[in-house]
């Protein structure tokens, strides 16, 4: 890796280092960056969609029918990864609803409708001028206030690449706008050179760099003069003048190109000392401190060849871009037929419908000539040429790539590391054959992203499941245990009376002796009945039979006696306490007969409570039913289906 | 002779004690590959390749030589992949246990024709409703796994299963490959 002092050295001198590959396009710029950023009256509505940035969304704090000034925040930040949105002017939140998404996929996403009054109005502003009086932390609370995240193209929160608690040798601010067509950054450098210059004091202040880099490519000289003379008497900060190479505009590649220093693959920047934001982000983050305002408009360049006014202006988050594709007069046979790309032509995609809104990442809006992307220049077979590994910025192996991720080995494509590719799309660019690689690789990538997807949801539902099934283990052991306790509980209870019953009759002699009178009868009687059966020597067998029933019955009969006995002698001996003991049981007589009786009252009151309801149902029936009436009805219905599911059932067995 | 006997002797033996001592001190517990197959297959629970959940599958595939095309909510993908994994050809999936799911469902119990009768909460095998008796259940979609078990023993039939809506982060490229929606990277040359 460069040391430090080297870099320094070799950027005084303007020596730079060189990224793998790369093409050079023709940058087109020169389409849309002669004329000044346009304001643009108000649009009839404005779609401001929930999430517009990587992370999670924030929670709403507004209602529908609500009537917000412009700056007025519309959600909160809902957790670290998440920043507000902002209503972009005064008006009324018509709706919160599903809208087409600024996404390739065009899929429904919530989105405030804002319907604006025309007036304009501001929210109460706090600008902090002086900023450098701010400790960070107050400093990172207002970037994330101010709902700033990338404006490069990725969208990831500003506030947390702010907070790096990694100390940072270079900050390099990216100003070179690499994709053909796009000039708003380039626009922005010329016009509001200064307020950038404020942005990156911010960041200086915030994350403390040694060194800061602005980098701007050679094909725009005026933007590169204009930040020249405005971050002139700036102590430590270098200023270079890229090449103009596509995709230099790439995070890594341009890390690469001014340091000499390369992210490891699965790395951060600031693993190696280095953070870098983009030009609007830095202009952003000088409006959101210093004027107090939030992120609430973005320059937006409207280009191509199909449009009779290509320009740049600034458009309110959330303004559809039909509103802003007829101020750049696309030409009105094409109003319905024009596709529109949003982003530049290496690296957008073809929105789905013209009411998709401009979001924080929107950079420009495309409108090509029509004729490209005939049905012939559709994908011919590889001729393994290799052009595309030749331009790859991130050296990876395209058609290898390309071979994987067609024949769905996502684990092969993963070993020559699909997840390198930055998908700036330089490979199809050369590609003789006219295949889309980049859109095969996007693939391959969601393939990958939504096995680990199911991968993790399937070992929580086996998580799940196993706990499922140990519960339901230890609900069945703790079941037999407590089956097996009562049994035991139950015969030493038995025991217990048993023993107590034998010493209760020892006591009183008579019932002892009666005891073993009836013991000495049973015993007779067992003996004496298989003699009688035997002198029958009828059929034996079953004779036998019927004797131990009889014996059994007999002691069963005996054991009775006995116990009835113990029983009696008991009460004999308790007679003197049996008074007692009768009131006892006449009160509990009593309490039993008050329960039934408060039942049976409360039943009645429950029947009168009933039937003024039908009473006065018929009366009422043409023009309600009463709830009992529902409910019944609803019972009815339930039961119907239970019946019509069981004959069902019956009907499908019998078939 | 003896001697070389006895060398030979002596190593067997030194040998043998080394084997059965690394065979009890570095044991392992379980079979791994009935872990290995459990990792491949998607969790369900379903039941629907004849086992009652994944694991006894699972058992029957590495122990007993099951056939690897039972399981529709795995569909292609994990048969390929438990072909792989036991060294045997990939096979269609057999149809006697269900069709491959085309789209991912969810259970959703439609709340007011809900009886309360908590039956369908004892069949779902990762506990995904809540509920009580005589009160309304309902399903939580993020733990549902779409295994179709709680819909059979619902009385009143109020159990729907339905599509999992996309979203643009679940959103695959894959119906972008056509002309109207790419991007056209020759346009600059």
């Amino acid at each position: 890796m460069e040391s430090f002092d080297t870099i320094v050295k070799r950027l005084s001198e303007n020596r730079l280092w060189q990224f793998p590959g790369g093409v050079k396009p023709q940058d087109k710029k020169a389409l849309s960056n002669t004329h000044a950023i346009r304001r643009l009256p108000l649009p009839d509505c404005l779609y401001i969609p929930l999430k517009q940035h990587i992370g999670n969304k924030g929670s709403l704090i507004v209602e529908v029918g609500q009537r917000v000034l412009k700056g007025q925040p519309l959600t909160k930040a809902s957790g670290p990864y998440s920043v507000p949105i902002h209503a972009s002017t005064s008006g009324t939140v018509k709706a919160i609803d599903e809208h087409v998404s600024a996404h390739p996929s065009g899929i429904a996403e919530p989105t405030l409708m804002l319907e604006p009054d025309g007036l304009d109005e501001w929210i109460k502003l706090h600008p902090n001028p002086h900023y450098s009086q701010l400790d960070k932390s107050t400093l990172v609370e207002l970037i994330c206030d101010a709902g700033i995240s990338g404006m490069g193209g990725a969208g990831f929160p500003t506030h947390i690449k702010t907070n790096n608690p990694q100390k940072l040798e270079f900050l390099i601010i990216n100003g070179i706008e690499c994709e053909p067509y796009i000039t708003a950054d380039d626009r922005l450098m010329r016009e509001h050179a200064w307020q950038i210059r404020q942005g990156i004091d911010i960041l200086q202040h915030t994350l403390n760099p040694k060194h800061i880099i602005v980098a701007v490519e050679d094909n725009k000289p005026e933007a590169l003069e204009a930040l020249r003379i405005a971050c002139k008497d700036k102590p430590d900060c270098s200023l270079v003048s890229t090449p103009t190479l596509y995709p230099m505009g790439g995070e890594k590649q341009l890390i690469q190109v001014v340091t000499g220093r390369e992210v490891p693959g699965k790395g951060l920047p600031s693993d190696i000392g280095i953070t870098m934001f983009n030009i609007g982000t830095c202009f952003a983050i000088a409006d959101a401190v210093f004027n107090g305002k939030p992120l609430i408009e973005r320059v937006v360049t409207l280009t191509g060849e199909a449009v009779k006014a290509p320009q740049n202006v600034w458009a309110l988050i959330g303004t559809p871009i039909a509103f802003l594709t007829e101020h750049a007069q696309l030409k009105s046979s094409k109003r319905y037929s024009q596709r529109i790309i949003m982003g530049g032509p290496m690296m957008g995609f073809t929105v789905t419908s013209p009411r998709v809104p401009v979001v924080k990442t929107t950079n420009c809006l495309l409108m090509p000539k029509a004729s490209f992307a005939q049905p012939e220049d559709i994908e011919r077979p590889c001729i393994r040429c290799s052009a595309c590994s030749d331009v790859c910025p991130a050296s990876l192996l395209p058609q290898q790539l390309l071979w994987h991720s067609k024949a769905k080995e996502y684990d092969k494509a993963q070993d020559y590391n699909l997840f390198d590719c930055i998908e700036c799309g330089a490979c199809a660019y050369v590609c003789p054959s006219d295949i889309p690689l980049v859109q095969y690789y996007r693939q391959a990538k969601s393939a990958v992203r939504s096995e680990k997807d199911e991968k993790q949801k399937a070992e929580k539902a086996k998580a799940r499941f196993d706990a499922r099934t140990q519960r339901l283990e230890n609900d069945k052991k703790e079941r037999e245990e407590k089956h097996q306790k009562a049994a035991q509980a139950r015969q030493n209870a038995k025991a217990n009376a048993n023993d107590t019953a034998t010493e209760t009759t020892t006591a009183p002699k008579s019932a002892a002796v009666a005891a073993a009178i009836a013991r000495a009868k049973a015993k007779k009687q067992q003996t004496s009945t298989p003699v009688l059966e035997t002198e029958q020597k009828e059929p034996a067998q079953v004779d036998d039979k019927k004797a131990k029933v009889a014996a059994a019955v007999a002691r069963a009969k005996a054991k009775k006696a006995a116990s009835s006995n113990a029983i009696e002698s008991e009460e004999k001996l308790e007679s003197n306490t049996e008074a007692p003991q009768q009131t006892e049981v006449d009160d509990k007589k009593a309490k039993i007969a008050a329960a039934v009786a408060r039942a049976k009252a409360k039943k009645a009151a429950a029947s009168n409570g009933v039937e003024p309801n039908e009473k006065t149902a018929p009366t009422i029936e043409t023009t309600q039913q009463t709830d009992a009436d529902a409910k019944k009805a609803k019972v009815a219905a339930a039961v119907a289906r239970a019946k019509a599911k069981a004959k069902a059932k019956a009907e499908k067995n019998a078939e | 002779m003896t001697l070389a006997i006895f060398i030979t002797g002596t190593l067997a033996l030194l040998f043998g004690l080394l084997l059965g001592y690394a065979a009890i001190r570095f044991k392992v517990e379980s079979d791994p590959l009935v872990e290995q197959v459990d990792s491949l297959l998607p969790q369900t629970q379903c039941g629907q390749c004849g086992f009652p959940g994944c694991r006894p599958y699972a058992e029957a595939i590495a122990n007993d030589g099951d056939e690897i095309n039972k399981c529709p909510p795995g569909g292609d993908a994990t048969i390929k992949k438990l072909a792989d994994l036991m060294g045997v050809e990939a096979k269609p999936l057999n149809a006697a246990h269900g069709e491959d799911a085309a789209a991912k469902t969810i259970a959703y119990i439609r709340e007011d024709e809900c009886i309360g009768c908590t039956k369908c909460i004892q069949a779902c095998p990762v506990d995904a409703i809540i509920g009580a008796a005589k009160q309304m259940h309902t399903v939580i979609t993020d733990e549902c796994t779409g295994c179709d078990l709680c819909v059979d023993p619902c009385p009143v039939d109020c159990i729907d299963m339905i599509n999992v809506p996309q979203t643009s982060s679940t959103w695959d490229w894959k119906e972008s490959i056509q002309p109207e929606t790419l991007i056209p990277v020759k346009v600059v040359s």
